[in-house]
């Protein structure tokens, strides 16, 4: 066994692995926060102004939803390729790990928004009514209960997202940002090198039980600190 | 005579669902005066919630109007809203407490969106979370709280910012006849020690006999008959508060017994 592990993470194996790896969690470090950020503005965009919303406009609602759902009925493989353009006009170049991280974050935000939107959809109208009640304005209740409120699911969500994220970059990666995934893809697919394919694998398979293992966690400790759990 | 301190004046609330039109009041009329604690009874639909949601603007009347003290709700601008909110207090049936925030961070809540000083706040969180009999549980989350306690600190939510009237929808409803009791005496108290409006709805007639000075009741979103408890209970005229007293009768409360209508 030890021996079979020994043969599987040789020197030029881990050669190829290792700045694979560091490609894969910079475009995933780098895709995160950005798509966070936008996918908890447009998630809080379509629960406020829903028709029954804080703050209503539901042709804003309608269209935008709209469009959200459209990006995420294409295959990401499309959307990353219609994505290219913009990363060109964004960072002005079409290939490699800056276009890929736009790329990524474009495909990724409605996916998030999406979760936001329903994470938040789960805090009981009696918590936005009492806040309301108390004359608590639309700012007040989406920073002070709504996304505390919602904090336990809007972690777990965080950490799907990140996963997605990850293989996503496997998709991205074909475009010249390199990364695991296309470490897996050119040797594994390309080539017939299994090693090499298992243990792009592998890595990719510790990165995502371990990001999954500190969200339940930091979920779960959440949810004892309030003592809902 | 002086000028009721609530003023509701021929009120009328529309919903639409579906493009189809409910007429849940009616012409509401109802003055209540500074310092009562007010009843409001009725069957499950007359329009309770609807009515005293409209004292507070969370729902917009469709017609008539409601004065509260020197604020005329219906002609509130958009900006003034959260401030008129803000000075009354608001108490559930299901509490709907912050679970996010501790007893204390529930009380400073409204506090805190009054943008008051954090050491005014601290002061004031104390001071009212030891009139509702809570201090000791200032740092505990709602989910370690009994129902009785998780009311009270409702209750103290809804007083912290000095509210000049406390709105109960009913508050007592899920707990049990002692708590029930504890929580109304709590009412009953901060009525007499803060001076403050409340206005209560309920589905128990032992809890307005109990709690109440003058009472109202909705049938179908009209006022059937409004007066004192006293009045109300010895010669009730509507069919709701005919058929609410007869059960009363061998529904009686043995907490109850003995006790003064106030
Ligand atoms: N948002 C709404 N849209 C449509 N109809 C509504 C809405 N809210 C309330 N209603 C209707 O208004 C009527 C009165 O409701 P309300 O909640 O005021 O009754 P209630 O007297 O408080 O009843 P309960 O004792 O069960 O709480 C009901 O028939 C209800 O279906
Ligand atoms: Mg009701």
């Amino acid at each position: 066994m030890l021996n079979f592990l020994a043969k599987l993470f040789r020197q030029e194996t881990l050669d190829i692995i290792l700045p694979a790896t560091w490609q894969t969690l910079y475009m995933v470090l780098v895709a995160t926060p950005i798509t966070i950020f936008f996918g908890l503005l447009f998630g809080i965009s379509l629960y406020i102004t829903d028709k029954n919303g804080l703050y209503p406009i539901p042709i804003f609602n309608k269209t935008f939803g709209a469009v959200i759902n459209a990006v995420l009925a294409l295959p990401s493989m499309i959307v990353i390729i219609l994505a290219l353009p913009i990363s060109k006009f964004i960072v002005g170049v079409s290939y490699g790990p800056k276009a890929c991280i736009i790329a990524l974050t474009i495909v990724c935000t409605p996916i998030f928004s999406r979760l936001v939107e329903s994470s938040i959809l789960e805090v009981s109208k009696g918590k936005i009514e009492a806040a309301k009640s108390m004359g608590a304005s639309t700012c007040d209740i989406i920073f002070k209960v709504m996304l505390p409120e919602a904090l336990p699911t809007l972690i777990r969500n965080f950490i799907v997202l990140t996963i997605t994220l990850i293989s996503i970059t496997a998709i991205a990666g074909t475009f010249g940002a390199g990364g695991l995934g296309e470490v897996a893809v050119r040797f594994g697919y390309h080539r017939f090198k299994i090693d090499i394919l298992l243990v792009a694998v592998l890595v990719l398979l510790v990165l995502v039980e371990s990001l999954q293992f500190l969200g339940d966690r930091l979920s779960k400790r959440i949810l004892k600190k309030r003592h809902l759990i | 005579m002086a000028v009721p301190f609530i003023e509701i004046k021929n009120v009328f609330k529309i919903f639409t669902s579906h493009k189809q039109e409910f007429e849940v009041l009616k012409g509401i009329n109802l003055d209540i005066e500074k310092g009562d604690i007010f009843g409001i009874v009725g069957f499950s639909g007359a329009g309770k919630s609807t009515l005293i949601r409209c004292i507070n603007g969370l729902e917009t009347i469709s017609s008539g109007s409601i004065r509260v003290g020197k604020y005329q709700i219906n002609k509130l601008a958009k900006k003034d809203v959260n401030i008129y909110r803000q000075k009354i207090g608001m108490v559930f049936q299901h509490f709907n407490l912050f679970d996010s925030r501790t007893v204390y961070g529930n009380v400073s809540f409204p506090l805190e969106i009054a943008t008051k000083k954090k050491e005014e706040i601290h002061n004031r969180v104390l001071k009212i979370l030891d009139l509702v009999g809570i201090v000791n549980k200032k740092d505990f989350y709602p989910g370690q709280l009994s129902g009785g306690q998780k009311q009270r600190v409702g209750i103290a939510r809804a007083l912290a910012n000095h509210p000049s009237i406390l709105l109960s929808d009913e508050a007592t409803s899920a707990l049990d006849p002692v708590t029930s009791m504890s929580v109304l005496d709590l009412l009953k108290d901060i009525n007499k020690k803060l001076g403050l409006t409340i206005i209560l709805i309920t589905h128990s007639l032992d809890v307005v006999k109990y709690t109440c000075k003058n009472m109202a009741v909705l049938e179908n979103g009209i006022i059937a008959e409004k007066g004192s408890v006293k009045k109300i209970f010895e010669n009730p005229q509507s069919t709701t508060a005919k058929v609410f007293i007869k059960h009363n009768a061998h529904l009686s409360n043995p907490y109850l017994s003995g006790e003064e209508v106030c």
